[in-house]
């Protein structure tokens, strides 16, 4: 009998974005309500955890020709690379700063250095549970 | 001004040029290189004679570790001098010896001499410091080149066998006697020998005083082969002859002779050194000249004899330091310290004779293939010369005029007849002891002295029994014993010359007080008349001879000391069984089963952090701070230890991973509960993370783990799982009651005016302390890189690893 997963698929397909939307949100609104880079991460790791449950890995990876161990290692130079930053401008390491910059259609907005180091977080954490879950499922 | 302390180290620097003397100059034997160091050292140390005889001393400090105290001291007196000279002169002869007792093609020469140098330089600096750290280091170094010289010929089983023994034995020892110098210093608070010397008397009711006194006894028994620590220098015989003649007859073994009489000044006087230095040099001289009778083997039975000649000069250190007992040096009391004088003399005397017994069995050796007296004999008109020298050493030794060791001996006999008459110490019970052992052990002496000359060169030559066919030794190979056998002779005719020059600065130096009353000098002669002494050594003979003859008749007395309960097996025995139990201990509790090994660190948790409360009287448990419970949190706990309670006892896998599962989610409720917004979303995806990766072990379990088991239920799990709760409960009531400053949280209360953040908790984890966050996410990289790789880069089914591909 041949499995039928068209009502898993078209609910995925939905939930997905819905899920990634509230990923980058919780990663967005750290600073100032509940969420972060870690959350964030985990949440945005959860998308693709559901995409690798509905459809295969090797659809999965035709869809996003990422390499997760590279965005692990990416987060987390970017995490460090932002300490050493704050070095380069004889601060003490990982010290934070913001401004505020005026930014076309969104007006004035403060940017927050913080952001980077928590992206830095959140690659590091998607990328880590991805390859985690891709390397145990593959070894079956 | 350092030249005393060059002339230690000249040694070990000459040892770095060796292997490139070998390398470069293969045709000459390395040895003549080498034999200059000691003849030069023998002609710079020669010419302090006459200032040290007039009572100058030398002293020469070059500073190392000042803020240890630690110098490298050089100082020479009346004591160092002998044995610098001892040490020096033996040297040249023993270098000159070897170049012809060692092969120039079959031996590794090299090696050889960087060792031989490295003694030379180490036992020098023994007896040259004063300053009791550099005096530890060196005698750790002549242990240590000891060791190389023992196991020259490492590639014989009994080669390493004696070098690990006496290894073993006296580096034990030097870490006792570095433990009694820490002490002395500690009591004293200085490391100068000299300093120590002359502060002592304040610091001898101190505590530390016996235990430094025993444990500086300790090493100096082990070096100097004293019963019961003289099983190492019979096997130490497997060195070659050389080495045996120079380390293990006249110098490495006065090492300990020296100590004890460096040391006598310190604790001379006191009733435990004199008991003990005493009785351990007796039981010494008679076990050793006892044991020596029975051996076979010539070198064994000189090895014997020397820890037999120790044993006595030890003795006689012993009996002499009875002299300090009292409190002003009179002619009185001075009558006591003949024996210092005495163990010095024949500290010299054995030094000339055995050196010279050793040569002749090496050179025996040499030219007949074997040293078991059972296969030689009749040698006496084959090798006239060594005959002769072996006559001399040995008549030396057992005490017969007209040689040296007759004059030490019967002053040996006066010493010991006059301890005899000490009246403290209780020695009026004791005393006669003395005279009786020194006599019984003297006679014992004579009858081994007689097997080493007659059944060697005496009896039937048997030719067949030889490896070699039996010649006279070169010329070369004999000067060295001829010299030391002529001084043997000569010390006999001439003995005040050497008694005034070295052995009266010597006792100076033991016993400086006696020096500065200016009591009458000792001297030293031939002649006293018929006395007792006299009377004792005809007895000896006597009775010597009469041994000797019946030797067959009573060599069943060795019978009563059987292999199986001598020393040598107490030793074997004692280092298998330190092995067998250490490994079985070691097997019983390393048991490779990780149960034990949790049950082992829960107890010590237990009993370290239980003992910890229990002693700081710390427990103490205050609610009155407490919030008040709401209804839910009280409903959630309460379902959260059942779910807890129940994981253990779950029938399958699943239900407990489910039942996990649900405390997560608890967790993540009472985050909710206690407002930590953060918290309970991140426990909420981690748990459910975790929870699906428990679920994908699970399914990949190996077949036979998935039966439905009840678990093992042990008492002692229990026990200990409830022990560690309530610990743990205990721990957190306390410090939940035990609030000692406030909470620092208030300054990050401020995050918005810090941090541009409203939330506290990311500004913490991005901000304030965004280190800890980095390290994480860097943990977290390198547990998903480990997941990688232990997939990926496994072996495959075959056994074969991937590096093998």
């Amino acid at each position: 009998m041949k499995t039928n997963d068209v009502i898993l698929h078209t609910v995925t397909k939905v939930a997905v974005f819905i899920i990634l939307t509230y990923g980058v949100h919780l990663f967005l609104a750290g600073h100032y309500e509940p969420g972060g880079g870690f959350v964030g991460g985990l949440v945005l790791a959860s998308a693709f955890v559901l995409l690798l449950l509905a459809f295969d890995i090797e659809t999965v990876r035709l869809g996003m020709p990422i390499d997760f161990k590279l965005l692990a290692a990416a987060g987390a130079f970017i995490s460090v690379g932002t300490g050493l930053a704050a070095m380069a401008f004889g601060v003490p390491f990982l010290s934070q700063t913001e401004i505020s910059a005026t930014v076309p259609i969104l007006g004035e907005i403060p940017l927050a250095s913080v952001v980077l180091f928590e992206a830095g977080v959140a690659f590091a954490v998607i990328g880590t549970v991805v390859t985690i879950i891709i390397s145990i499922s593959e070894d079956v | 001004m350092y030249t005393l302390n060059i002339a230690i180290v000249i040694p070990f620097i000459v040892a770095l040029f060796i292997p490139l003397l070998y390398k470069k100059f293969g045709r000459v034997h390395t040895g003549w290189f080498v034999l200059a160091v000691p003849v030069a050292l023998f002609i710079y140390l020669a010419q302090f004679i006459p200032s040290i005889a007039r009572g100058e001393v030398y002293f020469s400090e070059v500073p190392w570790i000042p803020s240890l105290g630690i110098n490298f001291a050089a100082y020479l007196d009346g004591l160092s001098l002998i044995l610098a000279l001892l040490i020096t002169g033996v040297g040249s002869l023993v270098v000159l010896y070897s170049i012809y007792y060692l092969s120039k093609e079959r031996e590794s020469l090299g090696h050889f001499y960087v060792y031989l140098l490295m003694f030379m330089g180490a036992m020098l600096g023994v007896v040259l410091s004063d300053n009791l750290m550099v005096l530890y280091l060196f005698w750790e170094l002549t242990s240590i080149s000891s060791f190389l010289l023992i196991a020259y010929w490492y590639h014989r089983r009994q080669s390493r066998y004696g070098a690990q023994k006496s290894m073993l034995i006296t580096v034990t020892g030097g870490i006792g006697m570095l433990a009694g110098f820490i002490m002395l210093s500690t009591m004293t608070g200085t490391n100068s020998i000299r300093e120590i010397i002359a502060t002592i008397g304040q610091y001898t009711d101190h505590t530390l005083f016996i235990p430094a006194m025993l444990l500086v006894l300790l090493g100096a028994f082990t070096k100097s082969a004293q019963f019961p620590f003289h099983i190492w220098l019979p096997d130490a015989m497997e060195a070659p002859t050389p080495v045996s003649a120079y380390l293990h007859s006249a110098t490495m073994v006065k090492a300990g002779i020296y100590l004890v009489a460096r040391f006598t000044p310190v604790f001379g006087g006191d009733a435990v050194w004199f008991w003990v230095v005493s009785i351990v040099g007796l039981v010494t001289l008679f076990w050793g000249s006892f044991t020596a009778i029975r051996q076979t083997d010539l070198k064994a039975l000189l090895a014997y004899s020397t820890i037999s000649q120790l044993g006595l000069i030890m003795s006689l250190l012993g009996l002499g330091s009875a002299a300090l007992y009292f409190d002003e040096a009179t002619e009185a009391t001075a009558y006591y310290s003949l024996a210092i004088f005495t163990a010095l003399f024949h500290l010299i005397n054995h030094s000339t004779f055995k050196g010279a017994l050793f040569m002749v069995v090496g050179i025996v050796d040499h030219e007949t293939g074997t040293r078991d007296i059972r296969k030689l004999g009749g040698l006496m008109t084959i090798m006239p010369i060594t005959f002769t020298l072996a006559v001399i050493g040995s008549f030396a030794m057992a005490g017969l005029p007209p040689f040296n060791g007759f004059l030490s001996k019967e002053m040996f006999f006066t010493s010991t007849l006059r301890a005899s008459e000490l009246s403290f110490f209780s020695m009026e019970t004791w005393g006669l002891m003395f005279p009786v052992v020194a006599w019984v052990a003297s006679v014992l002496t004579f009858v081994y002295c007689m097997i080493l000359v007659f059944k060697t060169f005496f009896g039937n030559y048997q030719p067949e029994k030889l490896e070699k066919k039996a010649h006279e030794a070169p010329l070369g190979m004999l000067i060295p014993p001829v010299i030391l056998a002529s001084l043997v002779v000569a010390f006999f005719f001439f003995p005040n010359i050497i008694g005034e020059y070295l052995i009266q600065p010597g006792y100076g130096a033991i016993l400086p007080t006696f020096m500065e009353a200016n009591l009458p000098d000792y001297d030293i002669a031939p002649w006293h008349g018929i006395n007792t002494e006299l009377l004792m050594t005809l007895g000896v003979v006597g009775f010597g001879i009469v041994l000797y003859r019946l030797w067959p008749s009573w060599s069943g007395i060795y019978a009563l000391f059987p292999a199986k309960f001598s020393l040598d097996s107490l030793y074997n025995h004692t280092l298998m069984s330190v092995e067998r139990r250490s490994t079985s201990l070691t097997n019983r509790y390393m048991t490779g089963n990780m149960y034990h090994y949790m049950v082992y660190i829960f107890i010590v948790i237990i009993v370290v952090v239980t003992g910890a409360i229990a002693y700081t009287g710390a427990f103490r448990f205050d609610p009155s701070n407490d919030a008040p419970i709401s209804i839910y949190e009280a409903f959630i706990a309460v379902v959260m230890a059942l779910t807890a309670i129940a994981i253990p006892f779950a029938k399958s896998r699943l239900t407990a991973i489910l039942l996990n599962g649900v405390l997560g989610y608890l967790l993540a409720l009472f985050f909710v509960f206690f407002r930590a917004p953060d918290l309970a979303l991140t426990q909420l995806v981690v748990e459910t993370v975790s929870a699906s990766l428990f679920l994908l072990c699970f399914y990949f379990l190996p077949e036979w783990e998935k039966e439905k088991r009840k678990r093992k239920i042990k008492g002692i799990n229990a026990i200990i799982a409830l022990s560690v709760g309530t610990l743990v409960t205990m721990l957190a009531l306390s410090v939940q009651s035990n609030r000692l400053f406030d909470s620092i949280s208030a300054f990050y209360e401020n995050a918005y005016e810090l941090a541009g953040a409203q939330n506290i908790v990311n500004a913490i984890l991005g901000d304030f302390r965004a280190f800890d966050t980095m390290l994480e996410v860097v943990v977290l990289l390198i547990a998903g890189i480990g997941v990688y790789v232990l997939i990926k880069l496994k072996a495959n089914k075959g056994g074969r690893d991937v590096e093998n591909k």
